[in-house]
């Protein structure tokens, strides 16, 4: 496919062909588009349960699905969005395909054990749909004891153990991320040279190999308990449920940060290529990305406000969450420093830059609100926490992932897709959000709670904006999907580097051959260099 | 970076070098450093069960006294002994491995794969008087015991069952590295997969030495 070069490699994508090959591929590019297939899927179906919650709740009477109905539908769409789409979603595939090239190796440390992951991400995405098949799951994706252990009858099994069985495949990951950043680094790659995305992998690796395994053994034990009689949270025989919200907590609150520090890479990659500027503070930025991994451990308590946790473990955990917002502040600040006085270029990159940074400004912010002790009283189990986890880790995370997606595209693919289209998908996707998502944080300020499929009537408005804007959304999901696989068949040829950007994954070819470099290259710059940086060179390959 | 050694200037390349290594060093270092990340992975694992294990006993501890009377201390020592004898010949096999000894290698990774094995059975043993004697947890737990018994049982038989799983895996390299050490892959320039199975094997042992005075050492025993 790629005649036309002088390269006489091919490109990872067609060296060798065939199904076999890819089923089998050690090559950390071909695995990452493997993860972006099956991630892809699964935010279809998680999109789809959404689509069900978002059509009930147009009315206010429980009229489109049963109670019991709806229960499952909310729980699937968690648990599927969750583990399946949003923990793998940016380190799987841009972390994946893209973390080896930016720091000059030819593959992850362990190119088996990578594909082992997302063989494992297979089995227990299998499991899950099993379980969905079967009759579903109605606990909320946080399993909730006693409620999860020994009352629901819903297939709780089999969902636990999908997702005991998929965290392996994530940590599998942070494991094979955190080697290949200390052992495969090339020669003049120090730490301090390292793209931001990569820190930001790094950090997030950190995370998922200290947090899975306590998720895992905690959802063990709930498969222990309802299959063997093995009680740990059973209040019958003098059991804590308590115990297992601590456990779980521990997790899947850094388990957010799995979900926004790789996009926070990705934005740093972007900001500084749009503001065509060496990052602001770029230590900063790095270091910012562990203190979040590291305080991130230290906050879970904020889940557990009203459960009569001690009083003053409240407070600190209260305090300790104030202090979490400072490296993301951090982090916001820069950004925005380096664009200022950029020589900011008005590419689709700076949309999804732009609506990031809205959307995970509000979203923060909101954060501080439920962070405070009193005021979470209030706010807890209402649509104020739907909306702002929302904005973080949709408005947050995957507009970070999409704009990763169509920033890296090119490179991945070898194909451009339409800049017009793509600027028009970035602004529905931000305005079906936010008419989604805002409308719920007043009408969970209001009171409306979360987790029912009918409400009182004056709520009605709201309910009924968010489930518009939720259309709008859906649509620019949708078109994006649609032109970015047109590219692939009809896109114009990709340029080595189209942004002009700078680092190692933009002086190779598009799509890179399967050992990315001829040479292992010696690196001599800091990163960010945008003085000496390309200019870029999209509008050459129109007329191929 | 530890790759001093230049693509270019090596000759004919190790054949267990993989190609998306420079060296054989840098392979070598990042399979230990994988091993050892990965046993992080298995510490929080564990830890979970212990976090699990301190509130409850801080709950019950008095019950927590009486179910751990209950466990048989002399053959949990003798298990603890096993396992101890059992790091000592994998330490051994390594350094055979490192030396390039076969005979040596192969007679200690037997040694240990023999030692993990008695283990087991002794495991084995215990459980079933467990069973016996109405200590399983579930519907036919004894109803008469102090209220936290029946947690005390739950965490040890995940626990231990966890940790015998392990043992079982553990059991599983071993056979591997037999078979490869049988063939002489192993000498001074390729021995990766020893060591790291080697710290594999005494992480197991590790995770016993913490769970054996916990759960068996509790208060005085009786007889
Ligand atoms: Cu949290």
């Amino acid at each position: 496919m790629k005649e036309a070069d002088v390269q006489q490699e091919p490109s990872y994508l067609g060296a060798p062909y065939g199904l076999a090959s890819w089923l089998l591929t050690k090559d950390h590019k071909r695995i990452a588009i493997l993860y972006l297939i099956s991630i892809t899927i699964f935010f279809a179906i998680g999109g789809s349960f959404a689509a069900m919650i978002r059509a009930e709740l147009v009315t206010p009477q429980g009229d489109f699905l049963t109670a019991d109905l709806y229960n499952k539908v909310f729980t699937l769409h968690g648990v599927v969005m969750i583990f399946f789409f949003l923990i793998p979603s940016i380190p799987a595939t841009l972390g994946n395909f893209f973390m080896p090239i930016m720091i000059g190796a030819k593959d992850l440390a362990f190119p088996r054990i990578n594909l082992l992951s997302w063989y494992i991400y297979v089995v227990g995405a299998t499991l899950t749909l099993a379980a969905v098949i079967m009759g579903g799951v109605d606990t909320g994706w946080t399993f909730y004891t006693p409620y999860s252990s020994i009352s629901s009858t819903t297939n709780v099994t089999t969902a636990a153990l999908g997702v005991f069985i998929t965290g392996f495949s994530s940590i599998l990951t942070g494991f094979n991320f955190i080697v290949t950043v200390h052992r495969m680094r090339a020669p003049g790659m120090t730490w301090f040279r390292m793209p931001l995305f990569v820190w930001a992998n790094y950090a997030t690796s950190l995370v998922m190999i200290l947090g899975t395994p306590v998720i895992a053994i905690t959802v063990l034990l709930i498969a222990a308990e309802r299959a063997l009689h093995l009680g740990v949270f059973d209040p019958r025989i003098g059991g804590d449920p308590v115990l297992f919200q601590h456990l779980f907590w521990f997790y899947s609150h850094p388990a957010v940060y799995i979900m926004i520090l790789p996009g926070m890479g990705v934005i740093s990659e972007l900001v500084a290529n749009v503001s065509r500027k060496q990052i602001f503070g770029y230590s900063f930025v790095a270091f910012s990305s562990l203190a979040i991994a590291i305080i991130g451990f230290l906050v879970w308590g904020h889940h557990m406000f009203v459960t009569g946790q001690s009083i003053y473990a409240g407070l600190v955990f209260s305090i300790i969450t104030m202090l979490v917002a400072v490296p993301s502040a951090v982090k916001t600040f820069n950004w925005t420093a380096t664009m200022y006085k950029g020589a900011v270029v008005w590419d689709s990159p700076l949309f999804w830059v732009l609506g990031f940074m809205g959307l995970f400004l509000i979203g923060g912010l909101t954060g501080l609100f439920l962070g405070a002790m009193g005021l979470d009283i209030h706010l807890h189990d209402t649509y104020f926490v739907v909306a702002h986890f929302h904005y973080i880790m949709v408005g947050g995370g995957v507009m970070a992932f999409l704009g990763g997606l169509h920033f890296y595209w090119p490179k991945m693919t070898g194909r451009m897709y339409s800049e017009p289209l793509a600027k028009v998908a970035s602004m529905l996707v931000f305005f079906g959000f936010n008419l989604t998502f805002f409308p719920q944080f007043i009408v969970g300020y209001m009171g409306m709670p979360r987790r029912y499929h009918s409400y009182p009537a004056e709520f009605q408005v709201f309910n009924v904006l968010s489930t518009a804007g939720a259309t709008v959304l859906g649509a620019g999901y949708l078109m994006i999907l649609l032109y970015l696989v047109y590219s692939i068949v009809k896109g114009p040829k990709a340029p080595m580097n189209p942004w002009g950007a700078t680092g190692l994954e933009w002086k190779i070819q598009s799509p890179p051959i399967t050992h990315n470099f001829h040479e292992t290259p010696v690196v001599t710059e800091e990163a960010y260099d945008y003085l000496h940086a390309p200019a870029p060179t999209r509008e050459v390959t129109h007329h191929e | 970076m530890s790759n001093s050694t230049s693509p270019v200037s090596v000759a004919k390349p190790h054949p267990k070098l993989q190609s998306h290594f420079f060296s054989m060093d840098q392979q070598l270092e990042a399979s230990t450093l994988g091993m050892w990340v990965f046993l992080v992975t298995e510490v929080m694992f564990f830890g979970g069960l212990f976090m699990a294990y301190i509130v409850y006993r801080h709950m019950y501890p008095h019950a927590w006294v009486e179910a751990s009377a209950e466990l048989n201390w002399k053959l949990g020592g003798l298990n603890t002994g096993v396992l101890i004898c059992s790091s000592i010949t994998m330490a051994l096999a390594v350094r055979a491995a490192m030396i390039g000894n076969r005979t040596q290698q192969l007679i200690n990774i037997a040694l240990t794969s023999i030692l993990g094995a008695t283990f087991l059975v002794v495991k084995f043993f215990e459980y079933k008087a467990k069973f016996e004697h109405h200590l399983v947890p579930g519907p036919h737990f004894d109803p008469s015991l102090e209220q936290g018994m029946q947690i005390f049982f739950s965490l040890y038989f995940v626990m231990t069952g966890i940790h015998a799983l392990h043992m079982v895996i553990g059991l599983g390299i071993m056979a591997y590295i037999f078979i490869q050490a049988w063939k002489g892959t192993y000498n001074a320039e390729y021995f990766a997969p020893v060591e790291v199975s080697g710290l594999y094997w005494h992480f197991v042992d590790i995770v016993w030495i913490f769970l054996f005075p916990l759960l068996y050492l509790l208060g005085a025993h009786g007889a």
